[in-house]
């Protein structure tokens, strides 16, 4: 089986986020880039169901070259190689245009993504890579498991869950719950560095979205703090003050 | 142009989350002086579609028949496509349920349509500009998106607009779209509905227990407190990472996002990856036995306390006072 995990790099979890030039820009100073957690779980996962020769696992990332230590760190976790679309990725429009375009010259059986990226949130390219080549998708799958000419996937409805069987090839985000994240260890760390990491050129794609400027949450007020044996007055708070029970 | 919302059903009934993305779609089409019509898929009876006239939709495109009966993400999206294209419709709305962010992106590239989801209020409209407010690094801040497509495709949060009841009838009309084979792919084999719960992402109450609850055997508690007050329950990631509760309830930055009226956070740290996906709630609650757990920074009301005493005191509380109301 030929599986297609798409990366992407973002800020680590921990960083404070804040802008710059007027709200404009995000402020990158001292922010960390990690692989995004969720694809990581895509890509533990297709690690999973390739393991002992079944199969290859290549990661691909739209990204300029300052996203190769996140590349390099999927191919120490366990990718067979990796392709770099050397570009700012600008949405997820262009995002899903440049992988598709690489998919239609160099099909897979399974293509993977996270459920969002942690950055923007979307859970766009997933949809937007099945519409593209028009074959399914599923934005948010919570277990997977591939089958010879079918794989069967779980998703999460609300209040609830549905299982569905998909012949290959098809797309899905994979969420909490499909694997483990894995951790590399020191000989994948060492391979990393000699697997083959292509670059090439994006196409051009028009572009139809554009983030004019952020904002931060409004601050919370100063906690209101109960006794602890005074639950009644917590009770009261939540009624008459909140308003919301 | 006209504004057209996708309105999904569960079972046969829509949701308060629909209403509010029609209440959210009638605004928009008023801004812009023009129709708003709903597209149903699925079979939903007459008293239930007439529903979306009473929220705000002009026009009802129903389309029914047992091959659409349950969720098919490429057939739907190309109905809906299919749909806008009929009414030119300059806007689709959908709601930001799990179907909606995987319907969104498929209609966006059908109708080279420029597609934001996590949209939290009304899109500002000025001088040939559409600009929408979504939610950006999961809660931590929101981004300001102009999209410049001629259509634009938007999926609304849960709990971000109000519902408002316009009284409306709708005019319902019969619509069918000649499906492709190849739209018809992926296969349901099974639905799993936990139907005497509530739903997490569109709850309006939610109380979520940590690592502090020691173990799977003292959410007792936490399901008494939210069956009492009609909530859904949620947990931090170590739980579920534990296997003490399911994967779905896990809530934050890798987890589910909620934004309900009421977050009851209890034995939780409120470390900044869970903060990342409540920290949009309108009012949290916070229980600890640590005052300087980092939660109380963010939090409305708080408790200092040991979990296993102020809970079984808060349901007696809460039952008190269902009991006077
Ligand atoms: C990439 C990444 C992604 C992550 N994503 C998420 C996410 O989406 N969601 C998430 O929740 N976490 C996430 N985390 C984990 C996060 O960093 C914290 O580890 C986690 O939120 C802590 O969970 P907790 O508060 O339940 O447990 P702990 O940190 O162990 O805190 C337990 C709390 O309970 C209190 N307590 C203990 N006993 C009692 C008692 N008897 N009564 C009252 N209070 C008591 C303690 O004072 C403490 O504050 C992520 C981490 C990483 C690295």
């Amino acid at each position: 089986m030929k599986i297609l995990v798409c990366v992407s790099n973002v800020p680590d979890t921990t960083t404070k986020i804040t802008f710059t030039d007027n709200n404009t820009q995000f402020n990158t100073n001292g922010v960390q880039f990690i692989l995004n957690p969720y694809d990581e779980i895509a890509l533990a996962r297709a690690i999973e169901l390739t393991d002992g020769g079944k199969g290859t696992v290549t990661v691909i990332n739209v990204g300029d070259a300052s996203t190769e230590a996140t590349i390099r760190k999927a191919l120490a976790i366990g990718a067979t190689d990796a392709v770099r679309v050397n570009a700012k990725p600008h949405d997820a429009w262009y995002v899903a245009h440049q992988i598709a375009q690489y998919v239609k010259a160099n099909p897979f059986d399974l293509i993977l993504t996270g459920r969002e990226s942690i950055d923007y949130n979307g859970s766009k390219v997933a949809g937007m890579l099945g519409e593209l080549l028009d074959i399914p998708s599923v934005s948010i799958i919570k277990k997977l498991d591939a089958g010879d000419s079918e794989a069967t996937v779980e998703r999460e409805i609300e209040g609830g869950k549905e299982v569905l069987t998909i012949p290959y090839p098809f797309v899905a985000g994979a969420a909490e719950g499909v694997a483990e994240p894995k951790i590399p260890n020191m000989r994948g760390i060492m391979s990393a560095r000699t697997k083959p990491l292509a670059v090439i050129e994006p196409t051009e794609v028009k572009t139809f979205s554009e983030i004019v400027s952020y904002e931060t949450p409004a601050p919370r007020g100063q906690v209101k703090l109960v006794a602890a044996d005074d639950t009644a007055k917590l009770v009261e708070l939540l009624h008459a003050e909140a308003r919301v029970i | 142009m006209s504004v057209l919302i996708y309105a999904e059903n569960a079972g046969g009934k829509f949701k308060k989350s629909i209403f509010e993305a029609i209440s959210y779609a009638r605004a928009i089409a008023d801004q812009n002086n023009t129709s708003l019509t709903a597209v149903s898929i699925g079979n939903v009876d007459a008293a239930e579609l007439a529903l979306l006239g009473k929220y705000g939709a002009d026009k009802v495109l129903n389309v029914s028949g047992d091959k659409l009966k349950d969720f098919v993400n490429q057939a739907y999206a190309s109905i809906i496509a299919e749909a806008a294209k009929k009414e030119g419709s300059a806007v689709v709305v959908l709601s930001n349920t799990f179907s909606g962010r995987g319907l969104a992106p498929r209609v966006g590239v059908k109708l080279e349509a420029g597609v934001a989801d996590g949209v939290v209020a009304l899109p500002v409209q000025e001088g040939g500009s559409f600009k929408v407010k979504k939610t950006a690094f999961s809660g931590k801040a929101f981004a300001i998106v102009e999209l410049t497509s001629a259509i634009k495709v938007i999926a609304l949060v849960p709990n971000s607009y109000k519902v408002v009841e316009t009284g409306g009838t709708a005019q319902v009309e019969d619509f069918s779209v000649e499906s492709k084979a190849s739209d018809f792919k992926a296969m349901i084999k099974e639905i799993v509905r936990s139907s005497d719960k509530v739903s997490l992402p569109d709850a309006e109450i939610v109380v979520s227990g940590g690592r502090g609850l020691k173990g799977p055997e003292n959410w007792g508690m936490i399901e008494e407190l939210a069956s009492l007050l009609g909530a859904a329950t949620a947990c931090s990631k170590p739980v579920s990472d534990a296997g003490w509760r399911p994967h779905s309830e896990h809530v934050g930055q890798t987890g589910i996002a909620v934004s309900p009226n009421l977050y009851i956070a209890v034995g939780i740290s409120g470390a900044i990856q869970h903060l990342a996906g409540v920290s949009s709630s309108k009012v949290i609650v916070v229980i600890n036995k640590d005052p300087e757990a980092p939660f109380f920074k963010v939090a409305d009301y708080g408790i200092v306390g040991d979990a296993f005493e102020v809970l079984p005191k808060l349901i007696a509380a809460v039952k008190e006072y269902k009991a006077s109301a």
